[in-house]
Parts: structure tokens; C-alpha cells; sequence
């Protein structure tokens, strides 16, 4: 029989003002095998650990349950305590009585009674535990950055610095992301190029980083300290090697009707391109789907002009396998779609969303950077600029989330309007106006007070194309009437949503993901750069909407993160593993058909786990008719004496 | 035990990537959820043996409610898919033993989905109280 | 085809290509042959219509012998055979399999033929063999029923009844059994080296009885461990000296299986992943499906 210690955590009032602590301690004394309970204020503080610590020493204990918040939050800060007393730490058990107790019953009796048998299932359990020890995983010094925007870019730069290899997968042909698109940057209104380029020339000089544009995530195996990636370059046609970077093949390039993507289709590029004059790599690729001579074997002018001869028709799409040790998803974000937002009218070519005015505004952009209306080229009278497309909408065609950057891009917008036209009215309508950070909001009320932007609480219900301009049929909730205001070009700030392929990568990597599609962290506040799945990192938007500061800083901390794990040479594996009793198998193997990873082996009349690659999650427990497989840690005969427990 | 004093014991398996997440969510949220609902903790749904749901019925459940990651979001890539399969016929085998359907549910609840997990608890207990006591299984082979 | 049968086993017993014959041989009384080994001689062997027994399931136990066996499989015992070849219970080259034809096995009450044939004969769709070297009389055999949904007929008529109905149902039938273990021994998927039933890393394995999980959940736990892996040869109900209906339990599953994840036959190769081994990310039903119909 163990000799079990039970501790109930007050955790000051959060537990302790719904939960009778003491009757849960006097309850938990009367279990089998409890030699020991006692209740303390905070059991996660120092003088709380040391509390088991003493209590362990002095009771002899073999089997710890501490009665407390989720495991989520400090399992492993009681396992490690138990570590110190000489316990082995999975001989620990959690039971959790704040977030399924007492933050959720009101009724005293209802919290008190239900702590009192979450405590005995976990005493029944760990009655049941078994030493477990970790195992040991090499670490490859090597991580993968995936997407090559700004946060992609600093995490990788930061990495680099530490003197790790980093390789950068970026699915367009240059790195820069949307920073790259941006005219100015709030709130200081310095040129966005001009802070971005340098680190896209530093992270291509690096001698650390490999840049891998124009590619994608083909496949990954493997778990942390150990992925094997393989990554699809696809086939630019052109020799990245040869290429001078001339650009005499995009000018005499024929077709001219691919709509740019950079330029948000504002205007038309060319079958060979570069998406904008500062790439990098500066070496342009050919799009398939627009160039004559891939389509119909005629044409061909860029190679004749070519003297390097970098084009290759023939070129086909490499696939390159590489072992990381972290992977860092920086996939960033996109605006959402409008398709169902028709009251809007942004077919209307006076329509525009905010990234769209960004490269309108742009002196590198379509236009010069002279603001007209896209539809007859004149100066608009006036700009409305509309918040929260989408963002903090609960209908299903929007998103509930609130996209976080729109508020001060529009007061940047607004501003440079006024700064530049002061001719020109500017209204912007919203919901509340969101300005926490530094700087932000005398930024927004300088854009109000100093440069007259007019800012009007309420919604636009329709916009009504009228040709000349455009009818905005809206409320003026401050001023309580319903009007029709007149206006020549209308900016929706557009929520944004992550990129869809994102769910592709973190299916790959086994990574957890929200309903909204950002990537879920391991913990929202104590680790707000990791995801759960193990050696997979988040910087930027990818884990939630931010803007440059805050996506700058969140890859230093990212980076940082993987230094961390980088810098060891062996990782303690997960001991929660699957194990098979070879004299219960069959060998019918089953469950090597219903293992994620591989870790199944059969081999002459029985199977064995290959517990690096097991990341115990117990598929194969189940489907195994005799029960030989057992999942250590979460074994049959414990979730079974939990039910036992709980339906005593 | 008489009608009026009827208290069920629901049994709640939850995973520990997502719906043990989204149990959490709902506690730090501070969402109410009857006490009837007791939670084991698995690494993934597909960790759940269709004999605890049975034991549990057994000892005296009134109804087992089992939740997941939303299909596609397992941590372990595919856990749940086996899981949707595995429960789903054996939710189906017990109705056709003569278990009441409304005691068994599977249910995805993802990490942020603190508000379903207590939707979804609130309203499951309320049809077992709704279904009264279980002591079918129990009775199971004694001769009557 | 008795006479074939045995002139081919001595033949083969003879000649040294074969160790042993795995056939039925003469009982007690005409109405009961059971399953035998021949080594030498097989004057004993009989193959008649009261031979029953699925013979595929004694093949597990000369797995680790030496030598080959030449083993007679109707059609309906091979998908069992290509069960347990699929779980590597056997070996495809220890085995020689002479598939020979059935006409139904005849029901025996009080060593007395009822005039019935087997449940199973009378709804059996599993006319082909799928796994032999050689065939014998198989043109004898028929396909008795052109509905394969008629099996499932008494399935319905369970789930026809309200809930209370139906756990009567089963706890009258549960309450017959005595344990004998019949049924699982005579399961060909059913042959764990170990049963969880004596496997203490369950909390299964008990010893008093009526009360204990294991007694009440039995038939439903052994009912799942072959879920997808049954082959419906019927052994189960055929073997239980209680006459409890035990093929209605798995065949609800194939039933459901067949409903839910696209017409699955257990044996009838070795490749295709078992309905629960697999699955099908965009089609597969969600368990609200349970609910909804009704």
C-alpha cells in the first residue's frame, strides 16, 4: 500500500471561499493509504512546496495528491517539488478544484462535496502510479521558420544571432509579408520600406539564415529536437544562381493582364514578375498560369533577352528535406474575404479595403502615391473610412474578434489624408475607437483634434454606388438621427484572419488551432509563444491579431524560446508512453494501423513501442482486444479506479 | 432514494489538449455548470476504452458524457476520428441494449471554447435529471 | 464428397506433403462430428451436414507447430481463416485449404435433426471461398437468401421496441448465461492468447461472480473487442449450451458499421483496414447520428 499526502490549496480566497478546505483535508484522511492531509493558503508558493517537501520526508509519503488549480497551471511545479523531496515526479496527481470547483459552484455544500471526490479519484490513481522516468532526444541545431514576413524575418534574424541555422520557408517569391505593402507605420509615421528592407537585406546576408522563397511545407515528421521537414520549392523557371536581377525580362514580357498581388490588384503585372522593386530574393519568377510559352510553347522573349540564361522552362519543383530541432509558424494574416457583405459594395471601384489605401497611398505604389478614385482617376471631395468589417461580429459571415490594428491604421490613414489634401473631408465611422499602447491614443486624438478628422459613433447600414460618388446610408448614434451621407471613396478597415493554409501547417505539426483559426498557445498567459505540441513556436499575427511593435517584440521573445531549446544537446521525452505486455499480445497489430506516429512496430508475433516516437496519446490502448497495450501514466487500471472513485 | 432528492452522476472523460482546456475556460470564466459533473482527465479522447463508459454505467452513472477536440484539430492528428467512430457504435450498441440515448454524449470542445463546454454540460445534465436515476446496468443479470 | 475429401487427405497425409488434417470426424452419435486431427489414418473423417464447427479457429493452435496442415473450410469458414491471417494468428503457408461446398448445417435438438437449418444457413450470403488451393463440391453450395438485409431482420424488430424493452430483452437473455466461456472459445477473433477477462491490468479479472463488472458486461465487451472483426459465422449462438441469441449483438454492430462507414465484410480479405482501425475524415457520421434517428 502507498503512503499517500494529500494537500488542499486555498489558493488565498479562489478556492477556499466556496470549498471547505478543512473537509476536504478531514475526508481525504479517511481514504485507504492516506497517511497525511493538510490544507495551506497557496500551496504553489515557495513556503507551500516546502510544506510537501517537509511532509514527505517526515510521513514517509510515496504518492502526492494536491488539490488545487487546473494541472494545466502548476502541475509541473508540484512534480517538481516532489522531484526535490526525492519523489519521483510522476508519483503526483493534481486534482482540480478551482477551475471545475469553486470558480464554477456557487453553493458551498456542491463545491465542498464535489472537491472532496475529485480528491479521492485522484487518491484512487495515484495508488496506481508507477515511477515513470523520461527518456532522452537529441536536438538538432537547427530551426525553421515558416513564413517570411516581418515577424518570420526578426524571429529568424534573432535565432541567426545566437548562432543557430535558420531556415526561412516563405510561400511567395520574396520575402516581406504585409509590412512590406505598407506605406507608413503608426504611430510614428515612419516609412515602412524604410525600416523593413534593411532586415530583409540582413536576413538574406545572414550567414546563418537560408532563405527558401517561392516554397511551401511539404511534409513533416518527427517530434521535438527532431522534425524532418521536407519542403517543396516550386519551380520558378528561372536559375536563381544565373540571374542578375536586370528586370529586362519583366519589361519585355507580353502578357500584362495577371492581376499583382502585391499591389492588391490594384493594377496588372506581367507572366514573369517580381512582386516589388525591392525583393528578395530579387530574382523574379514566371507564373505559370499567365505565361504564354509554359502554356502553349510560343514565346519565349524572356529567355531570348536573358544574357545570364537564367530562364528554365523546364524547371521542376525540388523537394528538400532538412531536420530541424523548432519549428516557428509565422504565417501571418490576410484581410477576410467580402463576399458577404454585399451592402457594402466593394465592387464599387471607390470601395477600397485598408491595404488596398496602403498601396494608394504609396509613393511606390500604383498611383505615385496620389490619391484618386480608382473609378474616373479624379481627387475624391471627400474620404470615409468605415471600422470593424467583420471584426467584432457575431453573425456568422464576420468574425467575433476584434482584428486589433484597424483603429489606428484608419487614424494613420486619416491623417496622412489631412497631412497631405487638407482639402479633402475625412469621416470615419465606428463602433468605439481602441487605442491601448504607447503613443496610440494621442496619435488618434491628435488625427481628431489637430488634423479635423471627423470621427462619428455609429454603423453603415448601405452604400449606394451612385457613380458621382457614393451614398452612405448610416446612423449618427451620438447625435441620434439616421442620415445619408455623400462621399467619393469609401476604405473599409477589413477584419483580418489568419492565412488559410495555416490549418494545413498545423495539422502537419500536430498543432492546436482555434476555431478562428489562430494557433492556440500553450498557456495564454505563461506561455503565450509556444503552442502546446512541443518544439513548435508562434510569432505574429498566426496566434492573434497585433500590429509591427507588438509582432517585433513577440519574435525576440519567440526567438528567445528557441534558443532555449535550441541550445541543449538532449530533451527529457514525454515517459506518458504506450507499453506492450508481450505476454498479452497477440500480435494482431492493430494498433500499429492506428498510431499517428509510426511508434508501432511488428515484429515476429508481437509489437513494440518505440517510446521516442510515442507521444502517448492511447489509440492504441484502446484498439487492442487483449489489453496488452496500456498507456503508462494514464493506464487502464487507474482511469478505471478513477471511475470507480468518483462513482462511489 | 426517492425522485424528489434525485442527484445524478455524470461522468465527463475530457481530453487534456482541448475540452480539459475548454473546462478550464469555463471555470477562469467563471461559468456555472452543475456539480453532478465530475471530470477524468485523458490525454485524447480516443484514450477512452469503451469499458470505462461501461464500468462507470455499472457503478452507478446516470449518464457519460465524452469530449474531444473538434475533428481536425486533435492533438495527435487523428485520435478523435477513432474516437467518433469507436463511440458512435457503442453509444448505438447501449441504446439497443436499452440504455436510454440521452445519457451517453460525445461532444467537440475546443480550447476556447469555454461557453460550449458549459452549454453543453448544463444542458446534458439537465436531460439525465430529466431521464431520473439509472440503475439499469447494475440490474443487469440478476434474475428477477 | 466425403469420399474425395478422404481420399484426398490420405493422399496428401501419405505422401508427406501435409503433417496433419484438420477435418471433423464421427461422434458419438451420427448428428455430431466434431472437429478432429488426422495424422496417420482418416478412416474416422465424415463431412456431412451436420458439421458445424468452424475449423479455422484450431488453426491458431498448430501455428507454432511443425509441418503443414491440410484444413477443409466452407465457404463461410474462410472469411474467418483470412481473419485471423490478417491478425497474423496464422500462417498462410502452413496451411493447404481444400474449400469444399456446403449445402447448411441442420439444426440438432436432443441429437435429433429439427428440420431446420442454422439461423445463419438460412440468411448466409458468404457462398464463395475466399482463400484455398483447391476446391471441392463447391458447386453444392447456394446462396439461400437474394436479400442480404434479411439478416438483419431480427435486429430491427430489437430496435422496433422502447428502451425498456429492450433491456428486459437482454437482461432475461444475460441472465442465462452461466459462463462458460463456450462462446469465446469457439470465436475465431475472440482468441486473445490472454482474455482482458484474465488480464489484471483491467480490474476485469475478479473472481465472485453475478455482481461483478465482468459478469454483467461480458457479452457486451466481448460483443465490441470483435466489432469489425466478426465474421458473422455464428459459432457463438451455435456453441451456447443457454441458446443465447449472442449473433444479435454483433450483428447490430455490423449492422451499424454497414450503415455508417459503407458495407464492410469481415474476412473477406486481408488488406482493407477494419471499419475501426479507419476513417474517414469528411464522411464519417457524427455520434449525434444515434440521436437522430429516432
Amino acid at each position: 500500500m502507498k503512503r499517500i499526502g494529500v494537500f488542499v490549496c486555498h489558493c488565498g480566497t479562489n478556492i477556499a471561499a466556496t470549498v471547505d478546505v478543512v473537509k476536504v483535508v478531514e475526508a481525504a484522511k479517511l481514504e485507504p493509504g492516506v497517511v497525511h492531509a493538510a490544507e495551506y493558503p497557496y500551496l504553489c508558493s515557495e513556503a507551500g512546496q516546502n510544506m510537501i517537501i517537509k511532509a514527505v520526508d517526515e510521513f514517509g509519503l510515496t504518492g502526492v495528491v494536491v488539490s488545487a488549480c487546473s494541472p494545466r497551471m502548476h502541475e509541473t511545479t508540484f512534480r517538481k517539488a516532489a522531484a526535490k523531496a526525492g519523489l519521483n515526479p510522476f508519483m503526483v496527481e493534481i486534482s482540480n478544484i478551482r477551475e471545475q470547483c469553486s470558480w464554477i459552484h456557487k453553493d458551498s455544500k456542491d463545491g465542498t462535496e464535489k472537491s472532496i471526490i475529485l480528491t479521492r479519484a485522484a487518491i484512487a490513481k495515484v495508488h496506481l502510479n508507477e515511477p515513470l522516468h523520461p527518456g532522452e532526444s537529441k536536438v538538432t541545431k537547427r530551426a525553421l521558420v515558416i513564413g517570411g514576413g516581418i515577424a518570420g524575418i526578426q524571429t529568424a534574424l534573432d535565432i541567426a544571432e545566437a548562432g543557430f541555422p535558420v531556415d526561412i520557408v516563405e510561400s511567395t517569391p520574396s520575402i516581406g509579408g504585409k509590412m512590406a505593402q505598407l506605406d507608413k507605420t503608426f504611430p510614428t509615421l515612419d516609412c515602412s520600406a524604410c525600416i523593413l528592407t534593411p532586415k530583409m537585406v540582413d536576413a538574406a546576408a545572414h550567414e546563418n539564415i537560408t532563405l527558401h522563397t517561392y516554397s511551401e511545407i511539404e511534409k513533416v515528421e518527427g517530434f521535438v529536437g527532431d522534425f524532418t521537414i521536407t519542403i517543396r520549392k516550386k519551380a520558378r523557371y528561372v536559375d536563381m544562381k544565373n540571374c542578375t536581377g536586370c528586370g529586362l525580362c519583366y519589361e519585355k514580357c507580353p502578357v500584362k493582364k495577371a492581376p499583382s498581388e502585391f499591389e492588391q490588384g490594384l493594377i496588372k503585372r506581367t507572366a514573369i514578375y517580381t512582386p516589388f522593386a525591392q525583393a528578395v530574393p530579387n530574382v523574379p519568377v514566371i507564373d505559370k498560369t499567365q505565361c504564354i510559352k509554359l502554356k502553349t510553347g510560343k514565346c519565349g522573349l524572356c529567355e531570348k533577352v536573358c544574357t545570364p540564361k537564367a530562364i528554365v522552362f523546364d524547371q521542376q519543383d525540388e523537394l528538400i528535406t532538412e531536420k530541424y530541432g523548432a519549428v516557428i509558424i509565422a504565417t501571418g494574416y490576410d484581410q477576410i474575404s467580402l463576399e458577404k457583405f454585399g451592402e457594402y459594395s466593394y465592387n464599387s471601384p471607390d470601395v477600397i479595403t485598408g491595404l488596398e489605401f496602403e498601396r494608394l497611398t504609396n509613393a511606390a505604389g500604383p498611383t505615385g502615391g496620389d490619391l484618386i478614385r480608382l473609378s474616373d482617376k479624379k481627387k475624391p471631395r471627400s474620404v470615409t473610412f468605415i471600422q470593424c468589417i467583420g471584426s467584432r461580429d457575431t453573425s456568422k459571415r464576420g468574425k467575433p474578434y476584434c482584428s486589433k490594428i484597424c483603429c489606428m491604421y484608419t487614424a494613420k490613414h486619416a491623417m496622412l489624408i489631412r497631412d497631405k489634401y487638407p482639402q479633402i473631408e475625412v469621416n470615419v465611422f465606428y463602433i468605439d475607437v481602441r487605442t491601448p499602447g504607447k503613443n496610440f491614443d494621442e496619435f488618434y486624438r491628435r488625427s481628431a483634434e489637430e488634423y479635423g478628422v471627423n470621427y462619428i459613433k455609429g454603423q453603415v447600414g448601405k452604400i449606394i454606388d451612385q457613380g458621382e460618388f457614393l451614398t452612405l446610408q448610416s446612423v449618427d448614434m451620438l447625435g441620434g438621427k439616421r442620415m445619408d451621407l455623400q462621399t467619393d471613396l469609401v476604405v473599409l478597415a477589413t477584419a483580418i484572419e489568419p492565412v488559410k493554409s495555416v490549418r494545413i501547417i498545423a495539422s502537419m505539426l500536430t498543432a492546436s488551432i482555434d476555431t478562428n483559426n489562430f494557433m492556440t498557445e500553450a498557456h495564454p498567459k505563461l506561455k503565450p509563444v509556444e503552442s502546446p505540441t512541443a518544439g513548435v513556436f508562434l510569432s505574429g499575427v498566426c496566434q492573434g491579431p497585433k500590429d509591427i511593435p507588438e509582432t517585433v517584440a513577440q519574435a525576440g521573445a519567440t526567438a528567445a524560446k528557441v534558443i532555449g531549446l535550441l541550445v541543449k544537446d538532449k530533451l527529457m521525452t514525454n515517459p506518458c508512453t504506450a507499453e506492450s505486455n508481450e505476454k498479452f499480445c497477440n500480435g494482431c497489430s492493430a494498433c500499429t494501423k492506428v498510431c499517428p506516429y509510426g511508434a508501432i512496430a511488428y515484429d515476429d508475433g508481437i509489437v513494440h513501442v518505440n517510446k521516442a516516437l510515442c507521444q502517448g496519446c492511447g489509440a492504441c490502448a484502446v484498439t487492442c482486444p487483449s489489453g496488452a497495450m496500456d498507456l503508462q501514466g494514464f493506464s487502464n487500471r487507474q482511469l478505471m479506479a478513477e471511475v470507480d472513485a468518483i462513482c462511489r | 432514494m426517492s425522485v424528489g432528492e434525485f442527484k445524478p452522476l455524470v461522468v465527463a472523460f475530457c481530453c487534456n489538449w482541448c475540452s480539459y482546456a475548454g473546462a478550464d475556460l469555463a471555470g477562469t470564466s467563471r461559468l456555472q455548470y452543475p456539480a453532478e459533473v465530475k471530470i477524468i482527465k485523458v490525454p485524447c479522447s480516443c484514450r477512452v476504452n469503451p469499458l470505462f463508459v461501461l464500468r462507470a454505467f455499472q457503478k452507478g452513472a446516470d449518464g457519460v458524457i465524452i469530449c474531444g477536440c473538434h475533428p481536425g484539430d486533435c492533438h495527435y492528428s487523428t485520435g478523435n476520428y477513432y474516437t467518433r467512430r469507436r463511440i458512435t457504435l457503442l453509444y448505438s450498441m447501449l441504446d439497443y441494449l436499452g440504455i436510454e440515448k440521452g445519457r451517453t454524449h460525445l461532444e467537440w470542445v475546443s480550447a476556447a471554447e469555454g461557453v460550449k463546454f458549459a452549454t453543453v454540460m448544463n444542458k446534458f445534465v439537465e436531460q439525465v435529471y430529466e431521464l431520473g436515476e439509472n440503475r439499469r446496468l447494475e440490474d443487469w443479470r440478476c434474475k428477477s | 464428397m466425403q469420399e474425395l475429401m478422404k481420399a484426398k487427405a490420405q493422399e496428401m497425409l501419405s505422401n508427406g506433403s501435409v503433417t496433419r488434417v484438420l477435418a471433423w470426424k464421427k461422434g458419438d452419435f451420427e448428428t455430431n462430428p466434431e472437429p478432429a486431427f488426422f495424422t496417420k489414418h482418416v478412416d474416422d473423417m465424415v463431412y456431412n451436414q451436420y458439421c458445424a464447427t468452424n475449423l479455422s479457429n484450431f488453426m491458431v493452435g498448430v501455428e507454432k507447430e511443425e509441418g503443414k496442415t491440410l484444413v477443409f473450410l466452407k465457404p463461410c469458414d474462410t472469411f474467418s481463416f483470412n481473419q485471423l491471417l490478417k491478425e497474423n494468428r496464422i500462417s498462410r503457408d502452413k496451411a493447404y485449404i481444400i474449400g469444399v461446398g456446403c449445402e447448411g448445417v441442420k439444426v440438432i435438438d436432443e441429437m435429433q435433426e429439427t428440420g431446420a437449418l442454422l439461423e445463419k444457413c438460412n440468411v448466409c450470403t458468404k457462398i464463395k471461398h475466399m482463400v484455398y488451393d483447391e476446391l471441392i463440391g463447391e458447386d453444392v453450395t447456394r446462396r439461400v437468401t437474394d436479400d442480404p438485409l434479411t439478416r438483419f431482420k431480427d435486429i430491427e424488430a430489437i430496435e422496433k421496441m422502447d428502451a425498456g424493452e429492450r433491456f428486459a430483452f437482454w437482461q432475461g437473455e444475460f441472465s442465462k448465461c452461466i459462463r462458460c466461456n463456450a462462446c469465446r472459445n469457439a470465436c475465431p477473433p475472440c482468441g486473445c492468447k490472454k482474455c482482458v477477462f484474465d488480464n489484471d491490468n483491467y480490474d476485469t479479472a475478479q473472481k465472485a461472480n453475478v455482481t461483478t463488472f465482468e459478469e454483467q458486461m461480458f457479452h457486451i465487451i466481448r460483443a465490441y473487442h470483435v466489432a469489425g472483426r466478426c465474421t458473422d459465422c455464428g459459432e457463438c449462438t451455435r456453441v451456447c449450451p443457454q441458446d443465447i441469441p449472442l449473433h444479435l449483438l454483433n450483428r447490430k454492430f455490423i449492422k451499424d458499421i454497414n450503415a455508417l462507414y459503407g458495407e464492410f465484410q469481415a474476412g473477406a480479405d486481408i488488406e482493407t483496414l477494419g471499419p475501426l482501425t479507419d476513417f474517414n475524415i469528411d464522411q464519417d457520421a457524427e455520434p449525434s447520428i444515434v440521436y437522430d434517428r429516432g
